[in-house]
């Protein structure tokens, strides 16, 4: 580890944590339906919004209609998204002439459940397989609702902590509509326009030829790329419109495109940790989150900036200097990019893991085994470091039930938390959620690893689902474990070396995509429901304290300790055994100096 | 309010020790043993997933192993022993439910054996006629003299008797039943020792007091508490999570023994010992002994509760009502001062003070015979024959005496006071702000005259319970607030409130004021606690959270409650929030504990499992094992012993203190979160050497 490695991502968390305070009083005015200095410029469109879509931002749902709402919105937008994919052909704003052969049912379904359910997952590369239209009007729209949607169920979450002896628990086309306008629209616009600023593209030309210096002829493509790279960023939706993401010159230029769009990717979930805070009355429950959700971020970010610094043992003994210097970044840079080196490749890929974004600036299937599984740890915790918009908080408030029902019973008295105790209907719905997850992850990959399709058929043409890995070994096992574990915690990022563009992976990843969108978050809805209609309890010194270092310590150490206890067996098998492999004498004595 | 105005205290002592069956008592643990195998029945064991997870695991290595001997094939010890040690683990568990249950069904035997059939004195019209006692219903009413047993609970509705209750309350003292007011209720099964009782039965057969306490010891009802169903809940949740993760696992060694080339997918046995030592069988094998022992203290001190829900709310309780006569105070009070009037002396003060009191049987004329020898040596002696006593009364407010053309009167100063004037006196001003001065500090002024002479004032003064204040300041400490509930005035509660330590008061309480209290309380999001007696307390002690009924109260108190203190004790609350908080202390620290360990199970398992897939796994096994074989079997076996390990501390419950929420967490946390994660690495690793040394493995 460098000086100047530690710096940038110590000064990446102190943005961070100087951004919480401030966002969390905006969001939580926002969706407070109270004035913000945005209210002149914007209160109009929001208006207009209610006056289009017949909706009364006052009408309070129980958390059931809530619910109800948010899938048929879902639903909607999934055959929408659909559609528009298979008649991209006959489409405006398609100047390469993309049609339904480029997107086959499957990948068209597993598409617009990606898109719809946040996770951005891309079986497709965005450059030779959509039109202008699809990215604009379909992809780029999800990014900015789903994103939305997602936020509105953690407002709903919160304010079944905060309210007492309530039946409702907000309304979702409201709180959906105020995150859109007040939030996420304002920030892109000016995202966009920074990015632009620095170098990212906005265009509707169709691709551009060039002839190189070399006298070859190259296909340069283009697009509106920086209208979704923003959104991409904030929504923590990750889905680039080129296939190499944000690795890609033109979505992510420099290392201070690099830097915002990582800002990007935490400012709304750190909001939301403050906002929790202060809609239950009491700022440090928030900053608990947010100090539990930080001590996870910092250890990712160093564990993966330490593994991939000390890079590959095998190159260092065939003589190859790895350590960094002046000159060069040393360690591992296979699969970095130069303009971002291993500082900010290791800080990307826990940020973009630690929430739910999914977006990638370098190739994570070429980290080291223990510097790969930083992301692939960050996803089986359930994103809940910071996390997605708002899938960070809920899952994080998930854990923060479980700590609370097992370790509040140590002090005596029936759990509580924030006031509100927890009973049996809330660890039903927890352990629902808990289950979900785990089954959709482990099942999917167990099937993986062992189903055998004939070769050429119809489900996987490579034959058996394992064939589809790139890398044999434990790596090839990482790689499936990581698409299953990025689908079903909505991230959308890809470990890459999987070829997912089969019926049977678009499938299987796109019901993970809905398992961790709906059966996921749903529960926690029923939950937030449950506590609304609760009292909320006298604090005590009796009380089981969730603000202090000890409870974020406990809650740390559930987080961990749920996540290790599901998956230790298969990250033996991956990347664990990767590691041991690779740092084993018989590796290294295989390898002349 | 006057000193004589309140009866005097009809509490009695704590009856000594509580009865108690020793953990180790041999009958005991036969009869544990016994019950254990029964327990193995799968219908019984289906209400506690996760230990069914075991007996299935344990009853398909059986057959396993049966067909494994059958086949001749090998490996056959192995399976034996795992499958052993599985059904091990499943009657550990039962042999620690039975445990519990054991001792309440000893005690449900003894009690049993009290419920002998007795002939009761029926009465019809004017006779009476003999009928057993298991024909009457409720509203029957018999006739008790000295010697009957009682045959049903009741009401007395005519007479005064002594009565023996220890049947019941292990109190060998008789207590006194009568007609009219709070001390009239009985219960079948006692004896009455002297005078005749007319009784209304209350309860038809069955119903009874009796009955129904031995249901309760004996289990026989017992139902799951919320917390209980909401942890089953937690450890049925986290048993599927397990089962997910080692039905995956073939599959995932499937494809690395493919990409490795060597190994081999692990065996049933395996994978069945690993998923016995993951799901949470630890408590999941305590949890209802827990639960069972839980109840069961509470019993050892006397006190019935009659729902394990009831005890689990003690557990949460912020706010104690406390009677402050008999809790925080002893049951009256006693006089200090003799404060004389200008141009009075003490001694002539103290001897007319001396001598109204002489035939005052209450405790506070008691304690003013007392104070005059103390002070003025002045002897008890014999009232003349001639002398009239004049008993208290409510209207009158005065007692005295009178002897020939002398009257000496005490008492509540207005009724002094008019009573001098009458008798053609003058009252100092003095002496009425002397009252004044006593009912500021929390005592109670008690006026003595001697016709149309004001003699001057005895100063009275509640006395509070030695280490009241300590006991107070530990529920303070654990946030429980305590209230004292008073019929004294604002002022004289005060003091007291102060002196005691509590930390809130209720002055001139009547029923409503109680029941308005608790209402508030709830309504702010506290839980309430209280105890009471009276019939007029039944509203309050139904909607308090955890009411304690008093045995010595009425039947309608003891219906309202959600316990009954055999004892009569109302000091008693605090133990028994004590008891609740230390059961679901028990609960969670078993639970931590119990998950925390898997750690080491997996070091000990993973490694021994795929070490043979990917040789560089073997770094994982940083316990040292020897073997796969030896690894797998030791982390059965430590998961078994744990469970008999912990029996003691499921049955008796986690060290309790009283402390705050924040302190016992950083303790239970650091013993049973950090130490659960700890102990297994150098228990599995014993447990290995000690199996190579034994050549099971």
């Amino acid at each position: 580890m460098t000086f100047n490695g530690v710096a940038q991502i110590v000064i990446f968390f102190l943005i961070v944590l100087a951004l919480a305070k401030p966002v969390g009083i905006f969001l939580s005015r926002v969706f407070n339906g109270h004035r913000t200095f945005l209210h002149r410029p914007l209160r109009w469109l929001e208006a207009l919004c209610y006056r289009v879509g017949g909706v009364d931002p006052e009408q309070e749902q129980r958390w059931t209609q809530y619910a109800i709402s948010l899938l048929a919105f879902s639903a909607v937008s999934f055959l929408f998204v659909y559609a528009i994919q298979r008649l991209q052909g006959f489409l405006p704003l398609n100047p390469q002439h993309f049609g339904g052969k480029q997107v086959s049912p499957d990948l068209a379904f597993n598409t617009a459940i990606s898109f719809v359910t946040n996770t951005n997952w891309q079986s497709y590369a965005g450059e030779t397989t959509l039109s202008y239209f699809v990215q604009m009007a379909a992809l780029t729209v999800q990014n900015f609702v789903s994103a939305a949607a997602g936020v509105a169920m953690s407002v709903a979450l919160i304010r079944g902590f905060a309210r007492r002896e309530s039946k409702t628990i907000g309304n979702f086309w409201a709180d959906l509509t105020r995150a859109t306008v007040y939030v996420f629209l304002p920030l892109s616009l000016l995202g966009a326009l920074f990015l632009c600023s620095q170098g990212v593209i906005q265009t509707l030309r169709p691709n551009l030829p060039v002839r190189t210096v070399q006298g070859a002829t190259q296909v340069i493509p283009g697009g509106p790329v920086a209208s979704q790279e923003a959104i991409k960023m904030a929504g923590t939706n990750g889905g680039g419109f080129f296939n190499a993401n944000s690795a890609h010159p033109f979505e992510n230029p420099t290392p201070l495109t690099n830097y915002l769009e990582m800002l990007f990717i935490f400012v709304i979930p750190a909001g939301l940790a403050y906002m929790f805070g202060r809609e239950v009355g009491d700022t440090r429950q928030g900053w608990a989150l947010f100090a539990a959700m930080s001590a996870l971020f910092l250890a990712g970010a160093f564990f993966c900036y330490h593994f991939e610094q000390r890079g590959n043992p095998l190159l260092a003994r065939m003589g190859i200097a790895t350590q960094a210097t002046a000159s060069q970044p040393g360690g591992n840079m296979e699969g970095k990019e130069v303009r971002f080196g291993i500082t900010d490749s290791a800080l990307f890929a826990t940020v973009t893991t630690d929430a739910s974004c999914g977006a990638v600036n370098s190739m994570h299937d070429s980290f080291t085994p223990l510097g790969g599984m930083v992301p692939l740890v960050n996803m089986l915790t359930g994103e809940v470091i910071f996390g997605g918009v708002g899938a960070g908080l809920k899952g994080m408030l998930l854990f923060a039930i479980l700590a609370v029902f097992i370790a509040g019973l140590m002090v005596g008295r029936t759990p509580e938390y924030v006031g509100k105790k927890i009973e049996q209907k809330e660890v039903k719905l927890a352990m629902v959620a808990l289950i979900a997850a785990a089954a959709s992850i482990l099942v999917f990959t167990a099937l993986s690893s062992v189903l055998r399709f004939p070769a050429h058929g119809y489900w996987n043409p490579p034959g058996p689902a394992a064939a589809n890995v790139a890398n044999p070994g434990p790596h090839g096992f990482s790689e499936i474990l990581y698409a299953y574990a990025s689908t079903t915690g909505n991230n959308g990022s890809a470990f890459a070396g999987l070829n997912t563009n089969t019926p049977w992976y678009n499938l299987t990843l796109g019901l993970a995509m809905f398992i961790g969108r709906f059966i996921f978050l749903l529960p926690l809805l029923g939950i937030a429901g449950s506590l609304a209609a609760k009292k909320r309890l006298a604090v005590t010194s009796g009380t089981f304290p969730t603000h202090g270092p000890l409870f974020v310590c406990l809650l740390i150490g559930t987080v961990i300790l749920v996540a290790a206890l599901t998956f230790f067996p298969a990250l033996s098998l991956g990347p664990i055994a990767e590691h041991y492999l690779l740092f084993s004498r018989h590796a290294l004595a295989a390898v002349k100096p | 309010m006057n000193a004589i105005t309140e009866p005097a205290s009809v509490y009695p002592s704590h009856a000594g020790p509580p009865r108690r069956l020793s953990l180790a008592d041999a009958t005991i643990l036969r009869r544990a043993a016994r019950d254990a195998f029964a327990k193995l029945h799968p219908l019984k064991m289906a209400a506690n997933p996760v230990m069914f997870v075991v007996e299935v695991g344990a009853s398909l290595l059986t057959v396993l192993l049966a067909r494994g001997w059958w086949l001749g094939l090998a490996g056959n010890g192995f399976t034996f022993q795992i499958a052993l040690w599985l059904w091990f683990t499943v009657l550990f568990a039962n042999f620690a439910e039975a445990m519990a249950e054991a001792r309440g069904k000893a005690q449900a035997d003894s009690l049993r054996k009290t419920k002998s059939e007795t002939m009761a004195k029926k009465l019809a019209g004017d006779r009476t006629e003999s009928v057993p006692s298991s024909s009457l219903r409720a509203g029957d009413v018999v006739m008790c003299a000295a010697g009957d047993i009682i045959p049903g609970d009741g009401e007395v509705v005519e007479g005064i008797a002594t009565v023996d209750e220890s049947v019941i309350t292990g109190e060998s003292a008789p207590v006194i039943r009568e007609s009219g007011g709070d001390r009239s209720a009985v219960t079948g099964g006692t004896k009455v020792l002297s005078d005749e009782i007319r009784i209304r039965i209350t309860s038809n057969p069955g119903e009874t007091f009796l009955d129904r306490m031995i249901a309760l010891v004996e289990g026989a009802q017992r139902q799951k508490t919320p917390n209980e169903i909401a942890l089953n809940i937690l450890i049925a949740g986290l048993t599927l999570i397990f089962l997910l993760a080692v039905a995956t696992l073939p599959p995932f060694a499937a494809f690395s023994v493919r990409a490795a080339g060597a190994g081999q997918v692990p065996s049933v046995v395996v994978l069945s010992a690993l998923l016995v030592c993951l799901i949470p069988t630890t408590i999941g094998g305590l949890l209802s002994a827990i639960g069972i022992a839980g109840m069961d203290r509470v019993m050892q001190h006397n006190v019935l509760a009659m729902s394990g829900k009831a005890v689990e709310a003690a557990g949460d309780v912020n706010t104690l009502l406390l009677d402050k006569t008999g809790t925080i105070t002893l049951g009256n009070r006693q006089a200090v001062e003799f404060l004389p009037a200008p141009g009075v002396t003490e001694a002539e003060l103290a001897d007319a003070a001396q001598l109204s009191s002489l035939a005052d049987e209450t405790p506070e004329g008691r304690s003013i015979v007392v104070l005059a020898k103390e002070r003025c040596g002045l002897r008890g002696r014999e009232l003349p024959d001639a002398a009239h006593f004049i008993p208290f009364s409510a209207y009158t407010r005065m007692s005295g005496v009178d002897m020939g053309r002398r009257r000496l009167r005490k008492g509540a100063t207005e009724a002094v006071a008019e009573f001098v004037r009458q008798e053609g006196g003058t009252v100092p001003e003095d002496a009425i702000e002397v009252s004044r001065g006593i009912s500021r500090g929390g005592g109670t002024p008690l006026v003595v005259a001697d016709g149309p002479r004001l003699l001057g004032t005895v100063h009275l003064k509640d006395i509070v319970k030695g280490g009241m204040k300590e006991r107070l300041a530990q529920l303070r400490a654990m946030g429980i607030r305590s209230v004292m509930i008073t019929g004294d005035n604002p002022l004289t509660a005060a003091a007291i409130a102060q002196e005691a330590g509590v930390d809130d008061f209720l002055a001139q309480a009547t029923p409503k004021d109680k029941l308005d209290y608790i209402r508030q309380e709830q309504a702010a999001g506290r839980l309430v606690a209280m105890t009471g007696d009276g019939t007029n307390d039944a509203p309050a002690l139904a909607q308090a959270d955890v009411g304690v009924a008093m045995n010595s109260g009425t039947m309608a108190a003891k219906e309202a409650g959600n316990m009954v203190d055999l004892d009569s004790n109302p000091t008693k609350l605090l133990e028994v929030v004590g008891i609740g908080k230390q059961l679901l202390m028990t609960r969670g620290a078993l639970t931590t504990f119990s998950i925390a360990n898997d750690v080491a199970k997996y070091f000990a398992i993973i490694p021994a499992m795929f070490a043979v897939i990917y040789p560089a796994l073997r770094h994982l096994n940083i316990m040292r094992l020897a073997t796969p074989q030896s690894a797998v079997l030791s982390a059965v076996i430590f998961n078994a012993l744990i469970i008999i390990a912990l029996i003691p501390l499921a049955l008796r419950g986690v060290h309790y203190r009283p402390s705050s929420a924040a302190a016992l967490l950083r303790r239970n946390l650091l013993i049973y979160g950090v130490g659960g994660l700890i102990v297994p690495f150098p228990g599995i690793w014993i447990i290995d050497v000690v199996v190579r040394a034994l050549h099971w493995a």
